[in-house]
């Protein structure tokens, strides 16, 4: 059964700021496969911890620093999105992401406890600039996966990618 | 001159035919790519612009003509993601498209637990894999995974299923055998192998036997096994515990060749237990 929470107070995430406006995030019941119970704790914290690493996602791309992925992102997705960014900096451009509404479900938590996979219905803005002029802009709406795995301290983002629709 | 009406992004070279020609950069624009195929798009109009392919996986910025073909060779876009693609010059434009994970697995990322744990734990050997393709997409299409655990013995269990968003996971039980398993992931024609060590449980039942050595009684035990009849490593404790006259007196003793042995004072009325970890023995009054 999938109902719909809002976040912004389940989880305690009022502080959360996307942006320059503050994104619309719903989180849905887990529909997860594998025999590991899902704690409670254990979906907030993968879940807010996922939130921040949009803000990162974001920062990086807006400004072209490589290093603003340093504390939400590990393994393929740091790689590729720090490629990404290298990218936009050798060709002058960059690229401003405005996330509007997340509605996010977790999927997956592996039985060992080590990954966990969520999808993410993700509504937002891309502004494109180059070299400080900008170049078009579009309302996006995607769905993405992520796989994410515990660190030291944190979960982080080990897979991001948006799904076919 | 309208560049939404004029200019069409059509993949006309995709390899493996996804897409088809757009007959408006919005609406037309071909929805699927197979990531790192080659292709290319049709840019219909006169004049010259810039082309833009943004995602969170790879930029790309060309100065294109209009009205000719832009070709993409393969390994061009390798990363799979949601891509907006922006066309400036004369009217711009602007349309969305998906770059897909190759359906056939490269890699697989197989997380096998425990490496060791002893024989005949329920559902205690757990794996999970995640399938990626030769980009290191993660290939969320409905993908068969089978799983194989094989035992000493050469018996094997097997599960399969379809990976779901990329992922499968299973539980198998350790077998009664203890020795090295052989845990298989396989997707397509890539398999994962992983090793994992079953060691014999805890000592089931643990029974000695006492004799007169002069002074002393010599404490033997029998062969310690576990419930599945495996033998227990050397090195594991034994403790032996004398109980005379209101004191008590314990000796550890580590198995060697499968069995340990002790000499203690010989007391008449004396109680001896034999015990390891929290199994218990058999207890003997000796009377000598």
């Amino acid at each position: 059964m999938l109902r719909n929470i809002l976040l912004l107070s389940a989880l305690g995430l009022g502080g959360f700021e996307a942006g320059s406006a503050q994104a619309t995030v719903h989180v849905k019941s887990p529909d997860v496969s594998g025999t590991r119970a899902l704690q409670e704790q254990t979906a907030t914290a993968a879940i807010r911890n996922y939130l921040q690493a949009w803000e990162g996602f974001k920062s990086a791309f807006e400004q072209n620093r490589v290093d603003a992925l340093d504390r939400d992102f590990i393994g393929t997705a740091k790689d590729k999105l720090s490629a990404t960014v290298q990218q936009q900096e050798s060709l002058g451009i960059r690229s401003k992401y405005q996330d509007k509404v997340h509605d996010i479900q977790i999927v997956f938590y592996s039985p060992d406890g080590l990954s966990l996979e969520l999808i993410d219905d993700v509504e937002y803005n891309v502004q494109l600039i180059d070299h400080d002029k900008a170049a078009g802009s579009r309302a996006v709406k995607a769905r993405y996966v992520t796989v994410m795995t515990p660190t030291e301290t944190k979960w982080r983002v080990r897979v991001f990618q948006a799904l076919p629709e | 001159m309208n560049l939404r009406q004029c200019v069409v992004l059509g993949l006309l070279v995709t390899v493996g035919g996804l897409g088809g020609m757009a007959q408006g950069m919005d609406a037309a624009f071909p929805k699927k790519i197979e990531a790192g195929t080659a292709f290319s798009v049709q840019l219909q109009g006169s004049g010259e612009g810039t082309l833009y392919v943004v995602g969170p996986g790879q930029v790309l910025k060309r100065d294109v003509r209009l009205g000719t073909t832009v070709y993409f060779q393969a390994g061009s876009l390798p990363n799979a993601g949601h891509y907006v693609a922006f066309l400036t010059g004369g009217d711009p434009g602007t349309s969305e498209f998906d770059v897909v994970a190759a359906s056939k697995p490269a890699d697989l990322s197989f997380l096998a637990k425990p490496s060791r744990l002893p024989v005949s734990q329920h559902d205690g050997i757990s794996g999970a894999v995640y399938v990626f393709d030769a980009y290191h997409n993660l290939v969320t299409s409905q993908i068969p995974v089978q799983f194989q655990l094989t035992n000493p013995t050469g018996a094997v269990q097997t599960r399969s299923m379809e990976a779901r968003f990329g992922t499968a996971w299973v539980e198998f039980d350790s077998t009664p055998q203890q020795g090295t398993d052989k845990f298989i992931a396989s997707a397509g024609d890539i398999a994962s192998t992983r090793i994992v060590r079953q060691v014999p449980g805890d000592p089931c039942a643990i029974k000695m036997s006492a004799s007169a050595a002069g002074p002393k009684v010599q404490l033997t035990t029998e062969p310690v096994r576990d419930c599945s009849g495996n033998a227990i490593p050397d090195g594991t404790i034994i403790n032996f515990t004398q109980t005379y006259d209101g004191a008590e007196t314990t000796v550890d003793v580590p198995l060697k060749r499968g069995i340990a042995e002790v000499e203690m004072p010989s007391h008449a009325g004396s109680t001896i237990t034999v015990a390891s970890g929290v199994v218990l023995g058999n207890q003997i009054r000796w009377e000598k």
